[in-house]
């Protein structure tokens, strides 16, 4: 056990953080890119931890948050027919679309079913072979691998009755958009640790080469987070702009390499539009030609569905960096878990839930040192 | 949601030609695909992503990491009902 306290030991926390202070001289911005980063770093008040010079924004690694309001209507409008199974993954039950969410169509006797894996969605397939199964497949490449496995198992297995709404993103797109931004105010990045634990960190490296900017692959406990960004500082400081590995107790340069191998057999790079962003080109996944039997948008016709976002909403803003929740005059009034107008506020991985889960809608938190535990 | 959440391997078989394995995460069992990480033996700690076992780690990494995973409430989806292979007609 004395390993684990090591990390939230706040003996350690405050060591870094004395570290990072006898480091910096200059002022530095830096974005957590990882969604589950962001609502650690809330949590612990990691960012009320580190020295004013030191600044942390919010990235866009929250897939729930940043896929489409129209992918949403989309979904809602296939869910809604009669002689359909909607799975999903859990975080998406309750993201709002133009009318209501996937649990109002569940309770007004729509099938809309949660799923703990992908491959869930074949075994209810061939238990019901009259009803058409589709599943919501969303996420970053954490999730591609497996939602490449339920393509590749349903076409190998002719279980016809299985289709995919595909809405998947890709991380180093989003930091390449991030960096080319006129507006731009990053400087660093922590780059998103499990999502790095399947394609390793190599489409890293050009990125931080072209735009000289460190990258630190991190995990996501505190301890992990303030040594991320001690390693971040300390390049910004020395003027270096490499991609360093923070989290090798996890991951390898390469990744998992059968992982890689089935999402490139199942999906190819498209552009794909991000919830507030906009269209990123290269940033996204859809599936292959030889699999486009399986595209539930083909299949039920909904592509033409489009959406408009609330006008007040800044999510866009802060998904890139260039603002904070409180930036935003709906935050925590017209918006909040509830009833969210936008991105930010969708998921518990989104900055506006967290500072709003964790009461910054209120009052500024009170921290002390060496005690984020 | 892109965190994977460790467990221990406790038994692999072979599923439709898929490996698989049942994990344990603290008092859950669950089943992963272990496709991706075919070398993993009974008693290796994987880190599961909506069932599928992306790498393996130390014991140590699995315990801390499921402890800072628990303090941010992000173990819900180990709750999520286990579909079963049922026989055409059923509710799954």
């Amino acid at each position: 056990m004395k390993y684990m306290d090591e990390y939230r030991d706040g003996g350690i926390a405050a060591k870094l953080v004395a570290e990072i202070k006898r480091v910096q001289t200059k002022p530095w911005v830096i974005m957590e890119v990882c969604g589950g980063q962001t609502h650690s770093i809330v949590k612990n008040g990691i960012d009320y931890l580190l020295p004013e010079g030191v600044e942390l924004v919010h990235g866009p690694g929250c897939p729930v948050c940043v896929t489409p309001l129209e992918m949403i209507d989309r979904a809602h409008a296939i869910a809604r027919q009669p002689n359909v199974i909607f799975c999903s993954f859990g975080d998406m039950l309750r993201v709002p679309g133009s009318d209501g969410d996937l649990f109002s169509i569940k309770s007004r006797g729509g099938d809309v079913r949660v799923v703990y894996s992908p491959l869930d969605c074949l075994k209810i397939a061939r238990a019901n072979p009259d009803k058409e199964v589709v599943f919501f497949a969303i996420g970053f490449e954490t999730t591609a691998p497996a939602n490449a496995m339920l393509a590749w198992r349903a076409q190998q297995e002719g279980q016809t009755n299985v289709s995919l709404l595909v809405s998947h993103v890709l991380v180093p797109p989003a930091i390449e958009a991030i960096l080319s931004s006129p507006q731009n105010r990053v400087q660093g990045f922590l780059g998103p640790g499990h999502v790095c634990a399947v394609v390793g960190y190599t489409e890293y490296e050009p990125l931080s080469e072209r735009f000289h900017v460190p990258i630190v692959i991190s995990g996501f406990e505190p301890v992990d987070i303030l040594e991320g960004v001690l390693m971040l500082v300390k390049q910004l400081e020395e003027g270096r702009a490499e991609v360093e590995n923070q989290y090798s107790r996890i991951l390898s340069r390469e990744g998992n390499v059968p992982a890689q191998q089935l999402v490139e057999k199942i999906f190819e790079v498209g552009d794909r539009k991000w919830r507030g962003v906009g269209t990123i080109p290269h940033s996204g996944l859809r599936l292959r030609a030889e699999f486009a039997a399986l595209d539930a948008e083909r299949r039920f016709n909904v592509a033409s569905i489009e959406t408009m976002e609330p006008e007040i909403c800044i999510a866009g803003e802060i998904l890139q960096g260039i603002k904070k929740p409180h930036d935003c005059p709906a935050f925590g009034t017209l918006c909040d878990p509830q009833h969210p107008l936008g991105a930010t506020m969708v998921s518990a991985e989104g900055a506006c839930a967290a500072y709003y889960a964790y009461g910054r809608h209120l009052k500024p938190a009170l921290v002390t040192i060496g005690g984020p535990a | 949601m892109c965190l994977a959440i460790p467990g221990k391997v406790i038994e692999t078989y072979s599923n439709s030609g898929m490996r698989m394995a049942r994990v344990q995460f603290g008092g859950v069992v669950r089943e992963a695909c272990l496709e991706y990480v075919p070398e993993t033996k009974v008693g290796e700690y994987v880190l599961v992503h909506v069932g599928f076992a992306i790498s393996t780690i130390d014991e140590q990494e699995a315990r801390r990491t499921y402890e800072a995973l628990a303090e941010l409430g992000q173990l819900d989806e180990l709750d999520i009902p286990e579909v079963n292979e049922l026989k055409p007609g059923g509710s799954a």
